[in-house]
């Protein structure tokens, strides 16, 4: 299983856009094999885009993608869905459907013209599902499951493909915290296990601090900053990403970077917290951290 | 993780839920099959002269006598054959639209499809004078046309289905209102001929709609296979599709063809038999329990219904006879409020 070499994905002089407005002018990135790479920034800023452009579902104007080296629009879509996985923002399931259905027809590029199913295909799928920890809920309907255990069932699918490299588009957008870390503890499990090479766009940064060993920090089309979390956000650089001040104090728990925003309107809580004395209490920094991720995520969507 | 059932293994269980899911499709499609193939045998022996059914069952065998055969197969079979077939083709256009476009609403009566075959057909009738097959060959022409042109206007970077709904609401208003137009124009007779033709009528149908409805059948019964296996993927959304190494457009636009080649034939061999594309697919669906479409039930169901419904309509009111189309549109007109409805309570395009 871990014999065949790894694929690689990677991107040269990317310009992509809708209709008339380009979103990336020149982007050329290459993704680390066998890591987890986050990808950060503000609304609009051409992270979903990048992402998309990676999995094939945007054509670049210019530049191409470029999957083991080849041109990834040269390839047969279907070879491309063997070695690359991808799971949107806003997947939707039929009505009724059940868990083993659902995370079954991510076998879909494994099969041939017509479904045939094989031992193989059981086993891939009966795997993804113990992977994901949604064996015991194979039969229930998806309409009726949680947020966390639904994003599970479409995490186990993308997975029945058996793909090296996995991407996600903000795959904990519409979840709450405890389920938040119950997706990203997964896909850790998935890359250490396995070494997958994941891609994800996340809206939090502190979770992108943690959870990402590569992180890719873009604005306005752009990529920033790339590289470590820890050289990556910096003071300066969130303050160019997100048009934020902030404070970066490391993470209580884990050690990495930790944003703190300041905000215009921090003289109005002024008796809870002093404004330049941080007190480097874990419990102060945790509230804080649960601040900054509730001023992170999105509420647009 | 908390031990499954001991005797199987992961796979085992994974291949024994599809083994589940699968029986009971193949059930479902077989019991419709069976009332269908009843109701089928009932309507060929009612009629002017009654004919047990243990008898006409004979005769469709081979086993009757002379006469028997003659009002069998001759009268009354073209007739019964002509509505299953159209049945079996609406209830599966109705399945493939329904989830092309994830939409309940989508069927080709309720976007312009039909409405197209229609003013075409009226055309035919009321300016042209046409009858019989050159009415039926215009109306195919309609609802390509119709198709086309919605597919055209509904295309902005690929085909979104719920603009492709609104675009064909919009062209089968267009489309009715030109039908209204053409029949205020026409003479008192002219208009009644087109009317019933509007309201879908298995009167008087010979071999050749039965022919020409079974040659398209079988032509596109291997495609529909081929298909259905992309429609599955389909129905999880363009972007998921694309991961999967789906050719969404390209599958999209097939099945589109397929669904509207399927409702041009059926409305063309007898007019536009309203709602049957409609209410098919969500009861074959919820009696199968399929998140897919469910073809060949949903394609039985369409059959069932408007087997019954011509049977209902041909001799539920004595001497009285409706054209099938009346009785239809009396069972799916109060499904399309309920569903209209929910959707409202819901918000959402259901």
């Amino acid at each position: 299983m871990e014999a065949e070499v790894e694929d690689s994905l990677s991107a040269e002089n990317l310009a992509v856009g809708y209709d008339q407005r380009e979103i990336i002018h020149d982007l050329s990135v290459r993704i680390p094999t066998g890591r987890i790479t986050v990808i950060v920034g503000a609304n609009a800023c051409g992270k979903s885009t990048l992402l998309k452009t990676l999995a094939r579902l945007l054509k670049p104007s210019r530049g191409t993608v470029l999957l083991d080296g080849k041109s990834i629009q040269s390839i047969p879509t279907r070879t491309v869905a063997t070695k690359l996985g991808l799971l949107p923002q806003s997947p939707t399931a039929p009505e009724g459907i059940t868990v083993a259905d659902l995370v079954g027809r991510g076998r879909y590029p494994r099969q041939g013209w017509i479904r045939q199913w094989t031992k193989g295909d059981d086993e891939a799928i009966a795997d993804a599902m113990r992977s994901t920890d949604v064996l015991e809920i194979a039969d229930r309907p998806i309409d009726e499951l949680s947020g966390g255990q639904r994003q599970r069932v479409w995490i186990a699918m993308a997975l029945a493909q058996e793909t090296d490299i996995l991407l996600l588009d903000e795959p904990t957008t519409f979840l709450d915290l405890t389920h938040q870390f119950e997706v990203l503890d997964l896909l850790v499990d998935l890359n250490k296990r396995d070494q997958r090479t994941i891609v994800l766009v996340l809206h939090d940064l502190n979770q992108a601090c943690r959870f990402g060993d590569h992180l890719i920090a873009m604005k306005d089309g752009a990529i920033v900053a790339e590289g470590d979390p820890r050289l990556v956000i910096t003071e300066e650089v969130v303050q160019d990403v997100f048009g934020l001040a902030v404070k970066v104090i490391p993470d209580p728990v884990a050690g990495t970077p930790m944003v703190v925003p300041i905000g215009r309107h921090t003289t109005r809580t002024d008796q809870v917290t002093p404004e330049n004395a941080p007190e480097s209490t874990a419990a102060k920094a945790l509230a804080a951290s649960a601040a900054a991720s509730g001023i992170c995520r999105p509420t647009d969507r | 993780m908390a031990s499954l059932t001991t005797e199987h293994t992961p796979a085992q269980v994974i291949a024994h839920a599809r083994a589940v899911r699968q029986a009971r499709n193949l059930v479902v499609s077989v019991v419709l099959a069976v009332i269908v193939f009843a109701i089928f045998c009932v309507s060929l022996s009612l009629g002017d002269f009654k004919i047990p059914v243990i008898d006409v069952v004979k005769t469709l065998f081979g086993g009757g006598d002379k006469a028997t055969e003659f009002i069998v197969n001759r009268l009354r079979l073209p007739r019964a054959l002509t509505g299953i077939l159209v049945g079996l083709a609406l209830g599966m256009s109705g399945a493939i639209f329904q989830s092309v476009a994830r939409n309940p609403l989508a069927s080709p009566d309720i976007i312009g499809v039909t409405y197209g075959a229609s003013a075409f057909a009226v055309f035919a009738i009321v300016t042209l004078g046409l009858t019989g097959t050159a009415v039926s060959g215009l109306a195919i022409v309609g609802a390509l046309l119709t198709a086309f042109t919605m597919y055209l206007l509904a295309w902005r970077r690929g085909v979104s289905s719920y603009r492709l709904i609104l675009v064909g609401i919009g062209i089968g208003a267009i489309a009715t209102s030109l039908t209204s137009y053409l029949l205020t124009k026409a003479r008192v007779e002219v208009a009644q001929q087109a009317l019933i033709w509007l309201t879908g009528s298995l009167n008087g149908r010979d071999w050749s709609h039965v022919r020409s409805l079974a040659f398209t059948l079988v032509v596109l019964a291997p495609v529909i296979v081929l298909l259905v296996h992309r429609l599955r993927i389909l129905q999880l959304g363009d972007e998921t599709a694309y991961g999967l190494g789906l050719r969404v457009e390209r599958s999209r636009l097939g099945l589109i063809v397929i669904a509207v080649l399927l409702a041009a034939v059926a409305t063309a061999a007898a007019g536009p038999v309203g709602f049957v594309a409609f209410v098919a697919p969500p009861i074959a669906r919820w009696l199968t329990r399929s998140p897919g479409p469910a073809m060949l039930a949903s394609g039985l169901m369409g059959a069932l219904v408007v087997a019954l419904s011509d049977l209902v309509a041909q001799h539920a009111l004595g001497e009285t006879q409706l054209p099938v189309g009346v009785v239809t549109g009396v069972i799916g007109a109060p499904y399309l409020m309920f569903l209209l409805a929910r959707t409202n309570r819901i918000g959402s395009g259901g």
